[in-house]
């Protein structure tokens, strides 16, 4: 028990000295899952939408094909990825293999079927609310996604976080496309596993304790902009 | 017009998401390497000696020696560092490589509890050692995948005439992980483990355990460095990557290379001068 102790006095030395390298990594792993989130959305909300409204044969089977996908294993996805991207695989000559944009796309690759498949849910609960409305409207496809998005903004938020922190989280798949390597690709989960591997266990387990604090962080800015705009827009 | 902006402020970010930072990022080479070098620093310690010296920054991803093999095949790096003479030969045959070049050596070590339930501690014969963790059914953590420290293993159990692949799962407990990752399973268990010395020293968890079998010249750990071929491989960056492995294999590369010491201990011992294959 004595690493726990140990592990909270590295990991606020750490904080606290502001370390350079620590800095970069955090830097990165932000920046890699953010964008995973965003660039996730931008696909993942038109489709969970187009998922809630439209009826078609075989619509049952793809949300489960959908939902089964929020459980993807990030080492697959990182196979998948890295054969893709490796340079005997059909995308090497990008040489994209080993950069963060590799680990952007894999972890989009991760939690897009998580925004789809929560953010339908969202959307085909309020559908049922506005349906009759919106038809009397006369609003039909494309336009009735984006009033419901909009409309299901700040659930939708939920939805977005649920993605980052999965992306946030996940070791396997940025460890394969993105090797940890060190001031290039290393973040703060492969940190982590380094640090494990090395048997450095209070170290390791500071890093962990660093993470949670960012997850923290992004999660209650997100939370506080969530209650302003709500403020402003009901006010 | 404020959706204009806030369009071109995500733009802006999604744009510093993906640019590719990359110092000398032209002149940076990519190396596959075996776990153990990385692990214990170092690179850490020779690698700015080498940039400093030529410019030529040098990215390492460290995987076990039988992975860093196969992403050299699929032309995901410029040089090989690894420890599996055969598997490099083989990979030199197979015409990846331009040519496999010895680099430095250190030794395996069989490491396990302090109370020893097998009684093997001090011994220098290390297939006998062996035998006895297989008679008394002492707990045995094997690497239990493709890397170089687990070939070496099968070596050893094969010389010792045991099938320890009969006891998986019973007292043989393959983890089917990295070096490190089956130190801190093998200290969690009380197992007995195979090491190479280089990650024993700077591993940080080591608990009770200590050195049992050791100086047994069949854990002789030589180390080996490729150039990948550009000829099968035309993305590779050959004038660089041979400016590394020479440079490794030079007088300055082997001094760094015996400079390198964790707690006062040298971990890799140079010998590039005993000739190529």
């Amino acid at each position: 028990m004595q690493d726990f102790a140990e592990a909270f006095t590295v990991a606020f030395g750490l904080v606290g000295a502001l370390d350079a390298d620590l800095v970069e990594i955090v830097v990165l792993s932000l920046r890699v899952s953010l964008a995973a989130m965003v660039v996730s959305c931008v696909i993942g909300l038109p489709l969970g939408g187009w998922l809630a409204i439209s009826r078609f044969r075989g619509r049952g089977v793809m949300l489960v094909v959908v939902n089964a996908l929020m459980g993807l294993p990030p080492v697959v996805v990182g196979l998948m990825v890295y054969l893709n991207f490796s340079r005997a695989g059909p995308f090497g000559w990008l040489g994209l293999l080993y950069t963060p944009t590799a680990m952007i796309v894999a972890q989009t690759i991760l939690i897009t079927p998580i925004i789809a498949a929560l953010s339908r849910q969202v959307l085909e609960d309020l559908n049922t609310e506005y349906a009759e409305q919106l038809r009397s409207l006369n609003v039909t496809g494309f336009r009735v996604v984006r009033t419901l998005v909009w409309d299901a903004r700040f659930p939708l938020l939920t939805v977005a976080l649920a993605g980052f922190g999965r992306a946030v989280a996940e070791v396997g798949a940025v460890i394969i496309v993105g090797g940890n390597i060190d001031h290039l690709t290393r973040v703060m989960t492969t940190a982590i596993a380094l640090e494990t591997s090395k048997g450095d266990l209070p170290m390791a387990l500071a890093l962990g304790i660093v993470l949670l604090l960012i997850a923290l962080g992004v999660n209650a800015l997100v939370m506080s902009l969530r209650a302003t705009a709500a403020r402003y827009a009901y006010a | 017009m404020k959706k204009v902006i806030s369009a071109m402020l995500a733009s802006l970010g999604l744009a510093w998401a993906f640019h590719s930072q990359a110092p000398a990022a032209d002149r940076a080479i990519l190396v596959q390497s075996t776990t153990s070098t990385a692990n214990s620093g170092l690179y850490d310690h020779i690698l700015p000696i080498f940039t400093e010296a030529t410019g030529i920054a040098v990215n390492v991803v460290a995987v076990g020696t039988g992975q860093a093999i196969k992403n050299a095949q699929n032309c995901d790096a410029d040089v090989l560092l690894v420890h599996a003479k055969p598997a490099e030969e083989k990979f030199v045959a197979d015409g990846y490589g331009v040519k496999r070049f010895d680099l430095m050596y250190n030794d395996f070590i069989v490491v396990g509890p302090k109370d020893d339930p097998a009684d093997i501690s001090g011994m220098s014969d290390v297939g006998s050692a062996l035998k006895k963790i297989a008679e008394s059914g002492s707990v045995f953590a094997s690497r239990g995948d493709d890397s170089g420290t687990y070939k070496a293993e099968l070596g050893l159990w094969k010389s010792a005439a045991v099938n320890p692949a009969a006891a998986s799962g019973a007292w043989y407990r393959e983890t089917g992980s990295g070096m490190g990752a089956t130190l801190n399973a093998a200290v969690g268990m009380g197992a007995y483990t195979l090491a190479d010395r280089a990650t024993w020293i700077s591993f940080g968890n080591k608990g009770d355990f200590e050195i049992m079998v050791e100086g047994d010249n069949q854990l002789f750990n030589q180390y080996g460095v490729i150039l990948v071929n550009g000829d099968v491989c035309p993305n590779v960056k050959s004038a660089e990557g041979k400016k590394f492995v020479d440079w490794l294999r030079s007088k300055d590369g082997q001094t760094a290379i015996a400079e390198f010491t964790v707690g006062g201990q040298q971990l890799f011992f140079p010998n590039a001068g005993d000739g190529a294959t």
